[in-house]
């Protein structure tokens, strides 16, 4: 019984790495924000074209450090790498745009049945305590037609490192110069005020716990959550809620650099949401392995053509045109 | 599960009792809770061979230091990857209570400080609930119960963390909320320790989640121990006319209490390290606050929380920093723990006094 098990598992091993030399892989790791949508496409690619990429989402942080160590053959992250970053990476990268995420603030106030929209002022002025009540001048002189009442804001935020923070707090830091100079944009910040909540259901756990509290989520988790949510005022001034489409209008209305790294929060479109981002793959422009960067190349361009119209089914905002464009341009960079 | 934990146990007790215990020479009348056989006199044949013996000698010494070694390498890799933050804030570090990512301030008093009190309200509640619930399985439980009883027990320390954390933020957050603290507030808002605003979430849904957690780790130990006092112990007490009372705190208790420690040091050890429940429900602010309605942090908490998503070098080596204060903290509060338990017991010895 144990020879023929062990027959079994020898004979296992030896079709299992006779096929995955047969194939190239890839392995990459970063993001867990674009994970849904990066393991269908990894998946779909694998089947169309024989090419296994194999993704761990550790998160942007972990991404970074893998690409650096060499330990991964690309990465991934929410937010584009800064120079000081660029220079620690010692490997010179593309930073390709896959799709784009919103941040949403989501709130539980009992007895006010129609949305809260949210103006900048007030959102800085929440964040950094100055605003404490839900009938606070800054919120009723934007939302004339409801009662909000005299109740307290309960401020919460994320507890763990975040693309989603960042992007949060890279809006407050556009909007509010105050929240700039005392509190600045990381992944995580030293809040000047609430309670953190772990992951995207940690806030929202709290948010729907606690009465009058305030907080911000990913619009995907807001939606597949059916969670709550108001419009905020963007730069042109108008309410918008967010949705796949604005947030796809907030990156087209953007002036995009020829290295991608922007920051499209704020932006000035009419219909643009204004608290969004890319997320990025980082792909090295020099490699070593003929085979893999054909592999690399072949998905980028597949992903481009085949991959982008998946993603609105998974709630995710897909590029716009000239930004797709753009990077098909800078695929043959890649050497 | 509960097979494994109840084998976790069995190995745990019993160096715990042996290092812990402080009179190796017991005399007849003292029962110690530990099961040692004496040394067996020598057997062996004159001209056997000894090489078996010497493989098995160095076999053991080796899986012995093995575990030294392990534990010397983890110390060197916490400080080797947190030298950054060493050289940078020094000891400042422990003393500071700063923590800003953007401008690169890191101090760990608030971890330290969220990790040491939300331990302590675990181990108010639980050692008593913990003792409490073994003394009432193994000696006053009707026989059909003790089994269901002590499975359900065993049964908390199967729960994912996760779980408890989600069940925490749904249920005892708002229950804690609604019932308990405006109640605490009402009564006890004059000690300082029951004020501010309530929000549920903050140390004391911490402390009362990992109460919850610890319970298990206690009772099931404390049980384990007093099954080791002989029976004719009990009935020898309760011959000289005590009350069940007087049998189980002077006959049973009195001797098996460095075994309990020993289960009180356990469930220490995974409260301080709970990462997991305990940021979902302790509101995650890295701040010192008298009250305990406050939200606080933990440096297990933190690690989980901002390892994955650290950006710069010295961000990432604080927190590095901050997981070498953990395994320093455990060690001094297993060190402070031995050391109660050798001055409590060095004047009286384990025995009865008739």
């Amino acid at each position: 019984m144990i020879r023929k098990m062990l027959v079994c598992a020898v004979l296992f091993l030896t079709n299992f790495t006779a096929a995955s030399l047969a194939q190239t892989s890839l392995n990459a790791a970063g993001a867990t924000f674009p994970y849904p949508i990066y393991s269908k496409w990894f998946n779909e690619f694998a089947k169309s074209n024989g090419v296994q990429i194999n993704y761990q989402s550790i998160g942007s942080g972990g991404g970074i450090q893998q690409l650096h160590s060499g330990t991964v053959d690309f990465g991934a992250s929410d937010m584009p790498l800064n120079d000081q970053q660029l220079k620690d990476l010692g490997k010179s990268i593309i930073q390709f745009p896959t799709v784009l995420g919103s941040v949403v603030p989501a709130y539980s106030v009992q007895g006010v049945t129609g949305e809260i929209k949210f103006t900048p002022e007030a959102l800085a002025g929440i964040y950094l305590g100055k605003i404490t009540k839900w009938n606070d001048k800054a919120l009723t002189s934007a939302n004339p037609g409801l009662k909000l009442p005299d109740q307290d804001i309960v401020v919460v935020h994320r507890s763990d490192g975040s693309g989603t923070t960042f992007v949060w707090t890279d809006y407050l830091c556009k909007v509010s110069p105050e929240w700039k100079s005392t509190v600045g944009s990381n992944t995580s910040v030293k809040w000047p005020v609430g309670l953190g909540g772990k992951g995207n259901e940690g806030v929202a756990g709290v948010i729907s716990q606690q009465p009058g509290a305030l907080g911000y989520v990913e619009l995907i988790y807001a939606l597949q959550n059916k969670i709550p949510f108001g419009p905020v005022k963007n730069a042109s001034g108008t309410f918008v809620k967010a949705s796949l489409d604005t947030t796809t209008k907030a990156a087209a209305g953007t002036k995009v650099p020829p290295d991608f790294r922007v920051s499209i929060t704020n932006a000035s479109g009419k219909d643009a949401y204004p608290v969004s981002s890319f997320t990025y793959l980082l792909v090295p422009t020099q490699w070593q392995n003929q085979g893999k960067k054909d592999a690399m190349v072949k998905f980028l361009t597949w992903m481009l053509d085949h991959g982008e119209p998946m993603v609105t089914a998974l709630d995710y905002a897909p590029l716009p045109k000239q930004v797709a464009e753009m990077e098909r341009a800078k695929i043959k960079e890649i050497r | 599960m509960s097979v494994s934990l109840a084998c976790e146990l069995n190995t745990q007790k019993r160096p715990e009792l042996h290092l812990a215990d402080p009179q190796p020479n017991v005399s007849k009348l003292e029962v110690v809770a530990s099961t040692t056989p004496e040394p067996a006199p020598q057997m062996r044949r004159p001209h056997a061979s000894t090489a078996p013996d010497k493989i098995f000698k160095y076999l053991t010494v080796t899986a012995a230091l093995s575990v030294v070694a392990v534990v010397l390498l983890i110390v060197f890799e916490l400080v080797w990857h947190s030298r950054l933050a060493i050289s940078k804030f020094g000891f400042g570090f422990f003393a500071g209570s700063d923590w800003d990512p953007v401008s690169g301030e890191f101090g760990a008093l608030p971890f330290i400080y969220g990790t040491l009190v939300s331990s302590l309200i675990a181990l108010i509640i639980a050692v008593p609930l913990g003792i409490g619930v073994a003394i009432f399985i193994n000696e006053m439980c009707p026989r059909r119960l003790r089994t269901l009883l002590s499975f359900t027990v065993e049964l908390l320390a199967a729960i994912p963390s996760v779980i408890y954390g989600l069940w925490g933020i749904f249920v005892l957050v708002p229950f804690l909320r609604v019932h308990v603290d405006p109640l605490l507030k009402a009564n006890l808002g004059w000690t300082g320790l029951f004020t501010g605003p309530i929000y549920g979430i903050g140390m004391l849904a911490a402390g009362v989640i990992l109460s919850i957690m610890v319970v298990p780790f206690i009772s099931s130990i404390t049980r384990e121990v007093m099954l080791t006092v002989p029976q004719n112990q009990r009935e020898g007490v309760l011959a000289l006319g005590a009350t069940q009372w007087e049998m189980i705190r002077t006959g049973i208790l009195r001797n098996a209490r460095v075994g309990i420690t020993g289960g009180i040091i356990l469930g220490l050890g995974r409260a301080l390290g709970e990462t997991m429940a305990v940021t979902m429900v302790i509101g995650n602010r890295p701040e010192i606050a008298k009250s305990l309605f406050a939200p606080g942090y933990t440096m297990a908490s933190m690690i989980a929380n901002e390892f994955s998503e650290a950006t710069s070098q010295l961000y990432l080596s604080a927190i590095v920093e901050i997981g070498l204060a953990l395994f320093l903290l455990t060690l001094v509060v297993n060190g402070l723990a031995r050391l109660l338990v050798w001055m409590t017991t060095r004047g009286s010895p384990s025995r009865v006094y008739g």
